[in-house]
């Protein structure tokens, strides 16, 4: 037989080796380490403090009395996580989201971040939760008893559960406050839990595998002692049933510790994906053995045993200590973990919403001066705990342990399910107020109070007989276990349905009867909101909205016409002869996403809720337009970056393209000028060589007329070529320039001789300016001169006066300046520009040049550092050669 | 042979050369160098074969084409047009303006000749 002493230094090394887990996983998580913390097995696993020691023992216990109803407990959280995943991720998100601590919190924070409604709840779960906590400091007692044989009562069992109460509570406190912020997880604890997860159903599972392999003989064997027993023939009351599922389940989203591990220590939503189906898992492991365990140990125990310790005692009937030992650690596994998060979750609670709440009225003014609050929060969390811890042990103590464990078990789910209404109608309904949530709670509260909690200490402990059997002052129809006169079904199903009917019923009515205030408006549309961003589908209740209002209001925002189109075009649609639509939800809805059409959903939402009366502009919708306009904006203003910078480059590319096209065209007519310059002269030449060859009838002296057109135009061939390659050299700039000094009137001297030398007979009187050409040059002089031969050529040639006179004037300043004007009728205005192109011979052909004079002037000007222009308003044809002036060389 | 043919050029070394061609085998030949009157000329002297340069001064050649051809006096005119720009495009303008013939500067002595042959009515 296992002794005491080794039985508690065995469970004080299993308790050390928690420590360990929780230490080690505390120590990675501060490292930064954690990912395989935050993976979603061990959030699995940590949601098996679901299952406490009432499960691990007293399922069987369950089945052993109530047949297959332990399935129940099992079923209605499968049912929440694989139906209701989608509520579980919605109280996830508003958990991350808002930060939220505890369940406490989840509805103060909901409803207005009411503190009264914080205590509230706190104390509930408080109440809830004590018996729960005594429940498992019993079955450790009760499972060290089966070992050690004590006399049951005795002081031995009393130190046992106070020994357990204090080890828990060190856990507690060491590894569950060393946070303040709730969102800085407690990793090390959950790890923890996640552990005896593990041990716990591998305790469970072997006990089972011993139980059908080991003493029935396989599971047909097995099977067919199920039919011979007493189990098979339960009759499944439907009611309580249903009842038991619908508790487990509101339970299972309700109860304190399973907020804690559930919303509290997420961390994010593939845990929840992974839990939804590895969870329901676990559940269905740890039901699998209860019904074969139950009915062996019926089978094989001596009557009167008690079912609830089979898992122990049929390991012990059979000397398998090791056995046993595995199974003592399960339930001692089970036992701790529900005891150390229920402790964190609670001192959580009554920390924040009772103990600092009274600290802060009593230093009021201190604490916005020190800032040592901290302290003063870690300490009353400890404090709490020992608190929790305490309340535990003491009810314990009074009770002496003579309830059956699963029915505290349900009388505690019963009472925490009293915040289901106020948590799913304050997440998915935006009209629940503080009111209706106050009213909800205290109603249910109290029923659940007066019809079973009270009641389940047994007729007569706390309440009178005389009530149970005649109601409170005489008054039938208020009898604790038959309320209205409703009598003869099942208490628990009877304290549910009373608690719950009624606690809705007040929730929805004083919800609606109530308003709520701005606060509460705001966080309800948060909460409500929590998945859907902005900008979802909201739609309208037929409004009070009077279509005139809407009319004037459309009109300013779409315009008069486009607004009396739509009116028009909804009226007729609606059948209506007026030619205003009458303003039913629907026409609403297309009115508003016409406006959103032209102001954006929010803001569209937002005016239409201010005609159609009631949905005043709410805080919510006032953010969604903020917002809306500053994305609006942020938008823009990014748009009209980008569109500037693209018009900027559409210019570009476009002054590029232009260039482009120009330069092609030009080219094309460059060498559409160039055939027509060389192949004029060809034909000439070979017409007349053809004449020449055949020698027919020819006079000697066309002969000699021939022979010397020829020549001309053999000579203007070779100028043309001349002209094209000095063109070009000049133009790809690889001209090189012959600087010389040389004096201004020299240069013109040169180009004024050979300008006139080769015929005289058009005659061309050139006026100099005498005194001005006295200036110095540095300059390529040949070069110069070509320009001015060009200009006096085209005197000669184009000047239409019938006594050419060309005025040669120069003036010296910063540069130099020669103007050569001539006393003909000009060029036109609209030649001006194009003259010093190639090719751009503006009157008739006779003059000879090929016209690329000024094309070429031009050029050799530009690489003198100069420019040579038309000079308009002149006479005559002016044109204006610019140099730069060497000031050094014109002083000389 | 005593046809007349109208050359519009304003190359006066090409008149000269068109011209001796042409006298020496027979044919009158009328000159004009001016493209604006050109079409008014062509109408006053009505040539058997009109020889017509494409770059005149004062009117292209290609329009003063046009203006005959939508002329019922001058619309079966044979039209030997000339030009010194060698170019396809120069040769499709001709066409859609209604040249008889068309031919690139610089030509043989011979080729014309033929040309004006071939487009005399007979």
């Amino acid at each position: 037989m296992t002794t005491l002493n080794a039985l508690a230094s065995i469970s004080v090394l299993y308790v050390l080796f928690l420590f360990g887990v929780a230490f080690f996983a505390e120590r990675a998580s501060r490292r930064g380490r954690a990912t395989w913390l935050r993976a979603p097995i061990v959030y699995t696993l940590s949601l098996s403090i679901y299952c406490t020691a009432w499960t691990f023992y007293g399922a069987v216990g369950s089945a052993a009395r109530n047949g297959f109803e332990y399935l129940t407990i099992y079923l209605g959280p499968s049912l929440v996580l694989i139906g209701w995943w989608w509520v579980l991720r919605k109280l996830v998100r508003i958990g991350r989201v808002q930060r939220i601590t505890s369940i406490a919190d989840l509805i103060s924070s909901r409803y207005g971040k009411s503190n009264l409604l914080g205590v509230g709840v706190t104390l509930l779960a408080v109440i809830g939760t004590t018996p729960y906590i005594a429940l498992q400091l019993q079955s450790v007692t009760l499972s060290v008893e089966v070992f050690n044989l004590a006399t049951p009562g005795g002081a031995e069992e009393q130190s046992t559960a106070f020994w357990v109460a204090v080890g828990l509570a060190v856990f507690t406190v060491i590894f569950g406050t060393r946070n303040l912020d709730a969102n800085e997880r407690h990793h090390g604890v959950v790890m923890a839990i996640a552990v005896e997860a593990i041990v716990k159903l591998t305790a469970l599972m072997a006990v089972g595998i011993f139980v059908v392999w080991g003493i029935a003989g396989g599971v047909s064997e097995t099977l067919t002692r199920i039919d011979a027993s007493e189990l098979g023939n339960w009759e499944v009351n439907g009611g309580r049933w249903a009842g038991l599922m619908f508790l487990s389940a509101a339970a299972f989203l309700c109860l304190p510790r399973m907020f804690q591990v559930m919303v509290v220590e997420n961390d994010n939503d593939p845990q929840l994906r992974m839990a939804a189906w590895a969870f329901p898992l676990y559940l269905m492991l740890m039901s699998l053995f209860i019904v074969p365990i139950a009915v062996v140990g019926l089978d094989v125990l001596p009557a009167g045993s008690n079912p609830d310790l089979f898992v122990l005692t049929v390991p012990l009937a059979y000397g398998q200590n090791a056995l046993a030992l595995l199974s003592f650690l399960g339930g001692f596994s089970s036992a701790t973990s529900m005891v150390i998060v229920a402790a964190i979750a609670l001192s959580t609670m009554v920390s924040n919403h009772i103990v600092m709440p009274i600290w802060l009225r009593m230093n009021e003014g201190m604490a916005s001066v020190s800032g040592d609050v901290r302290y003063v929060v870690l300490l009353s969390r400890r404090l709490s705990i020992a608190g929790v811890l305490s309340l535990g042990y003491l009810y314990y103590a009074q009770s002496g342990g003579g309830a059956a464990l699963s029915v505290i078990g349900l009388v505690a789910f019963t009472g925490v399910a009293q915040v289901l209404p106020a948590m799913l109608g304050g997440i998915f309904w935006r009209g629940a107020t503080r009111v209706g949530a106050l009213a909800g709670l205290t109603v249910g509260f109290v029923v659940w109070l007066y019809t079973l909690y009270l009641p389940s200490f047994g007729a007569g402990v706390i309440m009178p007989l005389s009530l149970f059997e005649t109601g409170p002052f005489g008054i039938g129809w208020l009898k604790p276990e038959a309320l209205f006169g409703i009598s003869g079904i099942d208490p628990l199903l009877h304290a549910v349905i009373w608690s719950m009917s009624l606690n809705m019923v007040a929730f929805f009515v004083a919800s609606l009867a109530s308003f709520p205030s701005p606060l509460e408006r705001l966080q309800g549309a948060q909460f409500v909101n929590i998945q859907q961003g902005t900008g979802g589908t909201r739609s309208w209740s037929q409004g009070v909205a009077e279509a005139e209002d809407l009319m004037v209001m459309a009109q300013r925002i779409l315009g008069a016409t486009d607004a009396q189109a739509l009116f028009l075009r909804e009226a007729r649609r609606q059948g209506s002869e007026t030619h205003l639509p009458a303003p039913t939800p629907e026409f609403l809805q297309i009115l508003e996403r016409e406006l959103a059409g032209s102001v954006g959903a929010a803001t569209a939402h937002a005016m239409v809720g201010q005609i159609v009366g009631g949905m005043s502009v709410s805080v919510e919708d006032l953010m969604a337009v903020a917002d809306e306009t500053a994305q609006m904006m942020e938008y823009s203003a990014t748009l009209e970056a980008q569109s500037q910078e693209l018009s900027r480059t559409a210019a570009q590319l476009r002054a590029v393209n232009d260039k482009l096209t120009r330069l092609s065209v030009q080219k094309d007519a460059f060498l559409s000028q160039i055939s027509h310059e060389l192949r004029t002269p060809m034909t000439s030449i070979r017409a007349f060589s053809e004449i020449l060859r055949d020698g027919e009838g020819i006079t000697p002296d066309e002969q000699s007329k021939y022979s010397s057109i020829i020549h001309d135009e053999a000579i203007r061939l070779t100028r043309l070529l001349d002209d094209l390659l000095d063109l070009s050299v000049l133009e790809n700039g690889q001209v090189s320039l012959n600087l010389v000094d040389g004096k201004l009137e020299d240069v013109l001297d040169r180009a004024a001789a050979a300008a006139l030398a080769h015929d005289d007979k058009r005659g061309l009187e050139i006026q100099r300016d005498w005194t001005g050409e006295q200036v110095w040059l540095n300059t390529d002089t040949e070069r110069l001169s070509q320009v001015f031969i060009n200009l006096i050529s085209n005197a000669r040639k184009y000047c239409d006066a019938p006594q050419r006179v060309l005025e040669i004037r120069v003036t010296s300043g910063d540069a130099l300046m020669i103007d050569f004007i001539d006393n003909g009728s000009g060029v036109a205005p609209e030649a001006q520009d194009v003259i010093f192109e190639k090719f751009s011979r503006v009157s008739d052909q006779k003059a000879g040049g090929a016209g690329l004079g000024l094309a070429i002037s031009r050029q050799i000007v530009t690489r003198l550092g100069g420019e040579i222009s038309y000079l308009s308003g002149e006479r005559g044809a002016a044109f204006r050669v610019i140099l730069p002036l060497n000031h050094a060389l014109a002083a000389q | 042979m005593a046809g007349h043919v109208l050359v519009i050029e304003d190359e006066p070394n090409i008149i000269e050369a068109i011209k001796f061609i042409l006298s020496r085998e027979g044919w009158n030949v009328a000159t004009h160098s001016n493209g604006e009157d050109a079409a008014d000329v062509v109408r006053a002297k009505s040539p058997d074969v009109l020889i017509l340069d494409v770059m005149l001064p004062g009117r292209s050649g290609y329009d003063i084409l046009r203006e005959l051809r939508g002329d019922a006096a001058t619309q079966a005119l044979p039209v030997l047009m000339l030009t010194a720009r060698g170019q396809t495009k120069d040769r499709e303008m001709a066409e859609s303006a209604g040249a008889s013939r068309f031919m690139t500067k610089p030509f043989s002595n011979a080729e014309v000749l033929e040309a004006v042959r071939a487009l005399a009515p007979a």
